[in-house]
């Protein structure tokens, strides 16, 4: 279920990329690299775990997947949260420098 | 367990590589080795550091996800070791996974990476073709 809602972000984030200009002034591709990146690891424990278990590795217990969608949002609230600090740093658009140099004048 | 920490580690080298590419390209642009004309132009080719960079923010954005996994799992806590399964005894069973599934994720990711690289080039390549016939198209009208 991780899986899933991380591929789900990804998918969404790259199309949102894709589509418009203010995306990727946005650094949006970064957030897409990133959901990426999660992904791929993550169908790596899923493999492993198919290895391991086999066919019952699809029927997870209904309260464990529920956990692991929680899991899932979580780690695309904090993918949100690194993308957010790395635009406030980057400031592509200068608003945070303009806002700061607003409150100082 | 630990597996997050293979990708991470070959985050801190890919990290470090990308550093010394952009310096070396930066040197070689100022030099005048290679065109230093903007990306956004059409036969220009992508730089190294930029094609390094997003194997960086795959690895480091990744290994930080998983990580929170892993936190939220109990397999990772704030304190010395950090680790719990070095606490409970299972540093072997630890390192087994870090040895698979940590060298499989590390090893899918730079994949992945290297078929966007190849995709790019393929495109670099095309692009490079099609205004240099254009060119001759030109030249010849």
């Amino acid at each position: 279920m991780t899986l899933l809602t991380t591929v789900f972000a990804a998918i969404i984030c790259t199309a949102i990329w894709y589509k418009k200009e203010e995306a990727r002034t946005l650094k949006v591709g970064t957030l897409c690299l990133m959901y990426w990146g999660a992904s791929l690891m993550w169908l790596i424990d899923a493999i492993f775990e198919y290895a391991e278990l086999g066919a019952e590795s699809f029927v997870p217990a209904p309260l464990d997947m529920l956990n692991d969608f929680y899991l899932g949002l979580s780690v695309v609230a904090l993918g949100l949260i690194i993308w957010l600090v790395i635009l406030f740093v980057r400031d592509p658009k200068g608003v945070v420098k303009a806002a700061l140099f607003k409150k100082n004048k | 367990m630990a597996c997050f920490t293979v990708p991470a580690a070959e985050a801190v080298v890919t990290t470090i590589a990308g550093k010394i590419i952009k310096s070396k390209e930066k040197k070689e642009g100022l030099s005048g080795a290679v065109n230093t004309k903007p990306e956004s132009e059409g036969s220009e080719k992508i730089r190294w550091a930029t094609k390094i960079g997003w194997l960086n923010k795959m690895l480091w954005g990744g290994s930080a996800l998983l990580a929170f996994e892993h936190v939220w799992h109990g397999e990772v806590v704030p304190f010395f070791p950090f680790l719990t399964a070095v606490k409970d005894g299972e540093a072997a069973e630890m390192l087994h996974e870090m040895a698979t599934a940590g060298v499989c994720m590390a090893l899918l990711v730079t994949a992945a990476w290297g078929m966007m690289v190849g995709v790019v080039s393929m495109f670099e390549k095309k692009s490079k073709k099609e205004n240099k016939t254009a060119t001759l198209a030109g030249g010849l009208a």
